[in-house]
């Protein structure tokens, strides 16, 4: 764990422009803080998109949350570079560096997604003691409303977010929800997830001590991609059976490479046909002292492409 | 309002249109793979045309590049010149009206069935013109045909003049709603169900078309009242969003009295009309925009009367 209490955080929302339940919440926070400040931090709700926000676009030009990689964010400043690159060297310089010691501490990301993926916490390593322990924490909380944990370490999938600036990067992702919608269940969710994590965080700082702790987590293993036809058009869509399945009774659904099992795509023309691919495992994560990591291989009960949403 | 004069001859020139909005999948896919297989669309006394309606919009998976095209179908943007900064849906209404139409003339498509999503609760919705008799016929034979699935049929009463809608150009025309899906995404339940609905939509023409007679009938309709705005903040922002009790609850009764949103900072607004809606398209993501909550409609049982069957004339197989 670490030694030093947590002091700066930030909650971002709308950093895709068009997922709605970041941008009010961020925006009421902006009006009235009161319900997200905690004694001995500083936490500052902020619009990470803010063009994109105003046109309701999930992005201006290019993706905001794949461009904080150190290539994009040491591009010399010029108004030829896309929106969301510019924009991500402003918000490097107001929350970063990033991989500097002034970074703020903690950078929640507010995500929602189209896919019934519930409460959903992405954490990017899977080493990190202090986040596993505040997603337990979130976790307990919050039940019985389920919350998964997706990892996305992975030596090519991982993209470079813009929550990885802070020294613990935090994504949350509650869905169902269209773009462009506001859902008020969705909201009361995502609004539970970050009480109970700042709460986490004064807890931790005023010295309480949290036992060693375990917790289920799906990594990201690929990308499962549509099957297209010759002009690159989805030629077939996810079949009923995966779309919006309870999750437990789906387990195992979708993992076996036999060829008996239901491929998760249905055709348009019978004459497709496609083969079920594989998708993710599930990883236990474990936080505290036994420094011990014992990785379970089960199938996921997320087979949707998680990724497409992101 | 008097009634829209039904067909005298068979209908022979009708047209599926998908993409009308270009975010609105199932219409989006069903009309591409129409396009590349067209004998779905085929009956013995005529084959539908299968069209992308805005495919510049659908290129690039939005509503619509400049102007919601679905609202482009007055005589004010079909009559005018043509000018270079024009949006891109007034040029495209025009070229559609040439093509399928032109609007209330006489060499117009007979009928035009547009495909939809919306992300409300809305299930199946057949959407027409009150005074369209043989839509509204063609909507209760679906009923007929469907009765493990529910579906609501909305009017709105418009003249002629009035009308914005891309299925206002055919001399007959429906539009077929379905949802919750959200924008960009395609789901094979409402896919298919699309699919199966514009087939029984082709079987009630030819049926017509052969000759087939449709007794009078009585029928629940909604009819579009008026639109309900957001709460906003004093710089126009979003201050509430849909009450929880009111979400997904498109076609249920709305009294007075009972909570329609909540605010951000947690209390509730509660319904101020003075009688019972009934709300449809409730957080319909393209609304927004529009400062569109919900709309209102009311409930009416209303006589349909008896569909004639056309007196036979030699078809001739062309
Ligand atoms: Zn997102
Ligand atoms: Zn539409």
């Amino acid at each position: 764990m670490t030694e030093k209490p947590i002091k700066k955080i930030a909650i971002f929302g709308g950093t895709h422009g068009n997922e709605l339940t970041g941008v009010f919440l961020v925006k009421h926070w902006l009006q009235d803080g009161a319900e997200i400040q905690r004694t001995g931090l500083e936490v500052k709700p902020f619009i990470s998109n803010p063009r994109a926000v105003k046109k309701c676009l999930r992005y201006i030009d290019c993706d905001l949350n794949r461009v904080f990689d150190l290539e994009n964010l040491g591009k010399k400043m010029s108004e030829d570079l896309p929106y969301e690159v510019r924009r991500a060297q402003e918000i490097n310089h107001l929350f970063g560096q990033k991989n500097s010691e002034d970074s703020y501490d903690i950078i929640f990301d507010l995500h929602n997604t189209t896919s019934n993926m519930g409460c959903t916490l992405i954490l990017e390593d899977s080493k990190n003691d202090f986040l596993i322990q505040m997603f337990h924490y979130i976790k307990t909380s919050l039940a019985p409303l389920p919350c998964y944990v997706y990892l996305i370490e992975h030596p090519s999938l991982k993209y470079a977010t813009t929550r990885s600036i802070a020294k613990y990067p935090v994504g949350i992702e509650v869905g169902p929800q269209p773009q462009g919608v506001l859902r008020a269940d969705i909201l009361d969710q995502m609004r539970k997830m970050i009480k109970h994590a700042l709460d986490f965080i004064h807890q931790f700082n005023q010295g309480k001590e949290f036992p060693p702790c375990a917790i289920e987590a799906y990594k990201i293993m690929e990308k499962v991609d549509f099957p297209r036809n010759e002009n690159g058009e989805i030629a077939a869509i996810i079949h009923p059976n995966l779309q919006m399945k309870p999750q437990p009774q789906h387990r195992g659904l979708h993992y076996g490479k036999t060829g008996d099992e239901p491929s998760p795509f249905t055709q348009m023309a019978a004459c497709l046909l496609w083969t079920c691919m594989c998708m993710k495992k599930a990883v236990c994560l474990c936080s505290g002292h036994p420094k011990t990591k014992y990785i379970i291989l089960t199938s996921s009960p997320k087979a949707q492409d998680l990724f497409l949403s992101f | 309002m008097c009634s829209l004069p039904v067909p005298q001859e068979p209908l022979r020139r009708v047209v599926v249109t998908g993409g009308t909005h270009g975010n609105e999948m199932s219409g989006v896919y069903l009309a591409r793979h129409w396009l590349r297989t067209p004998v779905d669309l085929q009956r013995p006394s005529f084959s539908a045309l299968p069209m992308l309606a805005n495919p510049a919009a659908t290129a690039v998976c939005r509503r619509y590049i400049g102007h919601d095209l679905n609202r482009t179908f007055t005589n004010t943007f079909l009559i005018s010149k043509a000018t270079p900064d024009e949006p891109y849906e007034v040029t495209r209404a025009r070229e559609l009206n040439q093509l399928l139409g032109p609007k209330s003339s006489s060499q117009a498509f007979d009928f035009l069935l547009d495909l939809h999503n919306t992300t409300a609760n809305m299930g199946t919705c057949f959407i027409t013109k009150a005074t369209d008799v043989f839509a509204i016929h063609l909507c209760h034979h679906l009923q007929l045909k469907n009765p493990k699935l529910p579906s609501r049929v909305l009017v709105y009463q418009l003249s002629q003049d009035e009308t914005y809608s891309l299925d206002s150009v055919a001399k007959h025309g429906m539009t077929l709603e379905l949802g919750p899906q959200a924008q960009g995404v395609l789901r094979a339940d409402l896919f298919s169900q699309m699919r199966s609905l514009v087939a029984s939509s082709l079987d009630f023409i030819e049926l017509f078309n052969q000759g087939t007679a449709f007794p009078a009938f009585e029928m629940e309709v909604y009819r579009f009242l008026g639109c309900e705005d957001f709460p906003h903040t004093e710089d126009g922002d979003l201050a509430g969003m849909v009450h929880p009790q009111l979400q997904d609850r498109d076609f249920e009764p709305l009294r007075p009295g009972t909570p329609v949103f909540q605010m951000f900072s947690g209390e509730d607004v509660l319904y101020k009309g003075d009688s019972t809606v009934y709300p449809v398209f409730i957080n319909e993501a393209a609304y927004y925009e529009k400062n569109i909550a919900f709309m209102k409609s009311e409930k009416l049982l209303v006589s349909i009367p008896a569909l004639p069957g056309l007196t036979p004339v030699p078809t001739p197989l062309t």
